[in-house]
Formats: C-alpha cells, structure tokens, sequence
C-alpha cells in the first residue's frame, strides 16, 4: 500500500492516480451518465422533501422558508383517531397476504410438479401465469363484472336461481377477503415459477433413494422437495417481510369506495388522499417515511435473524 | 416414477383444474357478452355465450374520440417509454459492468438502495410539479426511464459476457462505441427482448401515475378511460361513464363497457406467447441474485 506508507506525501498523488485511472473508462461513465442522472433526480432528489415531514409544509414557500415543527407532525399522525384504523386495515392485510398469499403459490408449484401430463401441465401454467399481464385497472373492472349489483354475473346467477341481489362491493365485512382473492387470482399462478425453478434444480437421486427405501409422495415433499426450495422460500419471505406495507396500494385505490373507507384505508391511500388530494403535504411526507422506514426495519431484522439461524440471507 | 393414477393424483388434478378455470373464466364471459347483440340484451339476464352475435358494441366504442385519443396516448406512451427505458438501462448497464472503474462499486449501492427506500408518493409528486410536468407525457416517461432491479439484471448478464470478444474487437481495430453497438448489444439479443416486453407491459398498463400526472382527460391513456368508465360507475351500480358520453340507447352500456376491455388488452393478448417465454426467463435471471 504505497499510499498508506508514504502517507506524508502530498494526498493529490492519489487522487491523481484515480483520475487516470478513470479517464480509461470515459467511455462506460459516459454511457452511464443517462441513468446515473436518471437516479439523481427522480429518486434521490426527492429524498430532500422527506424534510417536510419535520416542516408544516405550503408550497406557497420556498422550501428553507417553511415552519420547521420538530416532530410534531408525528405526534399529530400517532394522535388522529383515523390513524389506528389505518394502521389495523394494513396490519390485517398484511398477516393475511403472509397467511395465504405467500405459501399458495408454493403451494401451486408443488402439485403442479406432481403432475405427470405434459401437456396438462402447460396449458395449465399457461392459464395461471396469464392474470399476472393485465393491469389493475382491467383485474378491477373484471371484478366488477363478476361481483356488481347491475351487471356481476355472480348475482345475475344469484337473481337466475331465484335469490336476492348481493351487494359485494360496498360491503365493509367482506373487503379485506375480497382483496386477498383478488391478489391471489392475479399473481398466485405467476408466483409458482420462481418455486418452480428451485424445484427442478433438487438432484432426481434424492427422489430414487427414497423411493427404493419405499418412502410414499407426500413423505417425499415433506422430506425432500420442502426441505431442499427452503433456501428460496427463506429468500422471498425476507424480501416479502421488507414490503410488509406494501399491500396491494393501485388495487385498493381502485376498490375503494365511500361505503368501505373505514376497512379499506391503509398507509399508501392514507398518504395519497392527505398529501395529494387534500393538499397536507407535510402529512403525506410523514406517513409516507414511517412507512418507509418500517419496512427497512423489517427487512434489516428478518435478514439479521434468518443469518442467525444458520441460513443465508439476502445481503 | 409410479405409472398408476392415484385418488391423490386425482384431486391434485381438479384443484389445477378449478384454480385455472377461474383464472381464465372472467375474460371468457367479458369476451363473450362483448360480443352480444344489442337485440338481444336484457339486463339482469344471467347468459354466458350471446344468443345472437354482433361486433356493434365494437363499432360504437372506436366510433368514438374519447377511445380513440386514449388509444392513441397509450400507443404514443408505451412506445416512447419503451425505446427510452431501453436505451438508458442498456447503456448503463454496460457503462456500470467495468467492476475496477473508480467508483462503481458506490455507484450500484446508491442504485440498489433505491430498492429497498423510496421518498413516497409526496415527494416524487412535488418534485413533477416543481418540474412543470404536470399534463405532460413526459411525467409518466421519465420517473420511470429505468429502475434498480433491470439495470442490476441486465448488468450482471453484462458481466457474464467474455471479455475476449471485446479485447478481439478492440485489436481488429473499433473504437469502445463499435464495441459496444456491434459486439456487446447483438449479444444480448434475447435479454433485450426480455426486457422490451417488460417495460411495454409496464407502459401499457400503467395507471397511478397517470392518474395523478394526467389531470387533463383529453390526454388519458386506456387504462384511465376504462377506469372512468368502468370503475368509477361500477362499486355503486350508477351506469354511466364520465369518459364516453353521447348516444348509448342503441347499443347498452355493459357490452360497451366490455368491448372496451377487451380492446385494451388485446396487444397484450397478442403477444402473450412471447410475454410467457421471455418473462419466465427475465423472473429466473433476476432471481439468480436475490
């Protein structure tokens, strides 16, 4: 280390040094450039407005020139009675998706591994990938056809049957269900591939071993493909744990409705409708970063312990 | 290994079955009522194929301004945004794949940071407004141009590649621009289709940020159109859209509504085949580092 030993020689030597070795590569910063721009403004620019959480932010204002409030828009946040509501909505939703949204798609990818017909096979992964391409938009409209007072054809079979129309969409107490079906329709099936791939890699001799010592299906998934796609699903509930907010933010913008606010609220909505519709944008900032950091915590804490336990985490 | 047909077999088979039908059942009944003659429509009337078949409801819907301006914005959008996502993500890719370039290893934390933290939804819109986006198309392009976890894909195929062929091209006499357009890129022809597909289908369905970047509703794109058509009349069953207006006594509202669906999947419908190969395979490459 010539520059840790002569370290009372004039510091520029070595920055001379960087600078030439980056005029080799002028080209590849050049190429670059574009994104690291890209990066600058539109996601690390942006990070100066988290402030506002600490200011009573107008945009009448030069930014230096607001209020600064410590932390009281936290106290204000932890303090509004509608804040607990949305604080349970997002909790509920996210264990839900933990329960049920997380092990289907395993779930799927094991029995589909156990499907001997080809063809069946793929025309079934055809089937269950295709939701994953439609939009939001066009799975909430699909709903709305499904489960609409006028035009559902889930009622119009209930009215065909002789039964009473059944109001789905505004009803508080099925909401959260409604929300976890529809996840599970649009991304279950896409989800199987990543468990998919991690079971074709288990060495086939595991699977003959057992056999000969006579070891009958469903002892062998429990004793060798579980155990061996561990690692994968260790990997992906981490990287889940660190979204554990993240609960579906355009899929319930777009099945809210005045009937249903009271279940449907939940961080991301919360933060849109206080800081963009209602203009408090010193609120939204505030929201929006507890979030934020919530989720860091989780991932920081589930990765720290999965690495405890002995198995690789994602950092 | 076993060749005989179990009762497990059975219902692994059914519950496939069951959960695939459902999948695929709502675009078939959307699909099929779309194409049901006005004659024969009765609300409330519980069918599943049209008693008698028409394409009116499809003619109604590109008869109209509304549809056509969103489809056109959306077309506008998708292709632009794509060409420029892969023109910034490729460049930058290659540009970030020299590991002993002063700097890069600071340069991919900062990027893959930007994973796991975001400003929020607050800030990136202040930031559009304080640009004077607002309105413009390019609020829906640049805050998307690339992202984290494409360019840490597409880098780490980039640094798969042998360099020999680079230091051969190099010999033989081109420039780092020559071998970059004519060794690097025709190289990564299959992780360029990949991506393209991924960031048209990105475009295509985009929504939130069109909806608040877009406050103009002459400038929409498709999925805003069906949104207000659609969603904004269905939770409460009110039948009327605030994006199609006019006449719509001789052709009713729900197979409107549905052709508009159908419409604005279609490219997506179209290019499925490709869409399931090259995504599996974008999943996996991605999956390879976390």
């Amino acid at each position: 280390m010539p520059t840790a030993a002569k370290a009372y020689k004039p510091i520029g030597r070595y920055w001379l040094k960087v600078w030439r070795e980056m005029r080799k590569y002028k080209f590849f910063y050049l190429l670059s450039l574009p994104a690291l721009f890209y990066f600058a403004l539109f996601r690390y620019v942006p990070m100066w407005g988290l402030l506002m959480a600490f200011q009573d932010y107008t945009p009448f204002k030069s930014f230096w020139n607001n209020n600064w409030v410590g932390v009281s828009q936290f106290t204000r946040m932890f303090s509004d009675p509608f804040f607990a509501t949305m604080l349970r909505n997002t909790l509920a939703l996210a264990l839900m998706r933990l329960a049920f949204f997380f092990p289907i798609p395993i779930a799927l990818a094991i029995m589909l591994n156990e499907v001997r017909h080809m063809a069946f096979k793929r025309i079934a992964q055809t089937v269950i990938y295709f939701p994953h391409f439609i939009s939001w938009v066009v799975t909430a409209s699909l709903t709305f056809f499904t489960l609409s007072v006028d035009i559902g054809f889930v009622n119009k079979m209930i009215v065909f049957l002789g039964g009473e129309q059944v109001t789905f969409l505004v009803n508080p107490d099925s909401f959260w269900a409604m929300i976890l079906i529809q996840s599970i329709w649009k991304e279950a099936g896409w989800g199987t591939i990543i468990f998919m791939a991690a079971i074709a890699g288990i060495d086939t001799q595991l699977y003959e071993a057992a056999v000969v010592d006579g070891a009958s299906r469903m002892r062998r998934i429990i004793s060798i493909t579980l155990p061996c796609i561990m690692p994968t699903i260790v990997v992906l509930l981490i990287l889940r744990l660190g979204q554990i907010f993240d609960v579906g933010f355009e899929q319930i913008l777009l099945m809210q409705n005045p009937l249903v606010r009271e279940v449907a609220e939940i961080f991301d909505t919360y933060a849109y409708n206080q800081g963009i519709v209602q203009g408090q944008f010193s609120v939204g900032v505030a929201v929006g970063l507890f979030k934020s950091l919530i989720g860091l915590a989780f991932l920081m804490a589930s990765n720290t312990i999965v690495r405890r336990l002995g198995s690789e985490g994602v950092y | 290994m076993e060749g005989k047909f179990s009762i497990g077999d059975a219902i692994n088979y059914l519950v496939i079955f069951i959960f695939g039908f459902l999948c695929i059942f709502p675009f078939l009944y959307v699909f099929s009522i779309s194409f049901t003659d006005p004659d024969v429509y009765i609300p409330l009337k519980f069918t599943v194929f049209p008693e008698k078949f028409s394409i009116r409801a499809y003619t109604w819907i590109i008869g109209t301004d509304s549809f056509i301006n969103a489809m056109k914005s959306s077309v506008f959008v998708t292709v632009a945004g794509t060409i420029l996502n892969l023109i910034v993500t490729f460049t930058a890719a290659y540009g970030l794949s020299r590991k002993e370039m002063p700097g890069n290893r600071l340069i991919m934390a900062l990027i893959t940071f930007t994973l796991v933290f975001s400003a929020g939804i607050v800030p990136n819109y202040i930031l559009i407004k304080d640009l004077h986006m607002i309105n413009s198309y390019s609020s829906i392009i640049l805050p998307v141009l690339t992202n984290a976890w494409s360019l840490v894909v597409v880098r780490n195929f980039m640094l798969e590649l042998p360099r020999e062929l680079e230091e051969a091209a190099r010999i033989d006499g081109c420039n780092d621009l020559q071998v970059f357009a004519r060794v690097v890129l025709p190289l990564s022809g299959a992780v360029i289709a990949t991506f393209t597909l991924f960031f048209a289908v990105a475009h295509w369905n985009s929504y939130f940020n069109t909806m608040i970047y877009i406050t103009k509703s002459s400038k929409w794109t498709l999925p805003l159109l069906v949104k207000s058509m659609v969603v904004d009349s269905g939770a409460i069953g009110y039948a009327g859209g605030a994006g199609v207006g006019g006449d719509q006594k001789s052709v009713p509202q729900e197979t409107i509504k549905m052709a508009t669906i159908v419409l604005s999947m279609l490219p997506v419908i179209i290019l499925y085949p490709f869409l399931q190969k090259y995504f599996v395979k974008g999943v996996l490459v991605g999956a390879v580092k976390g």
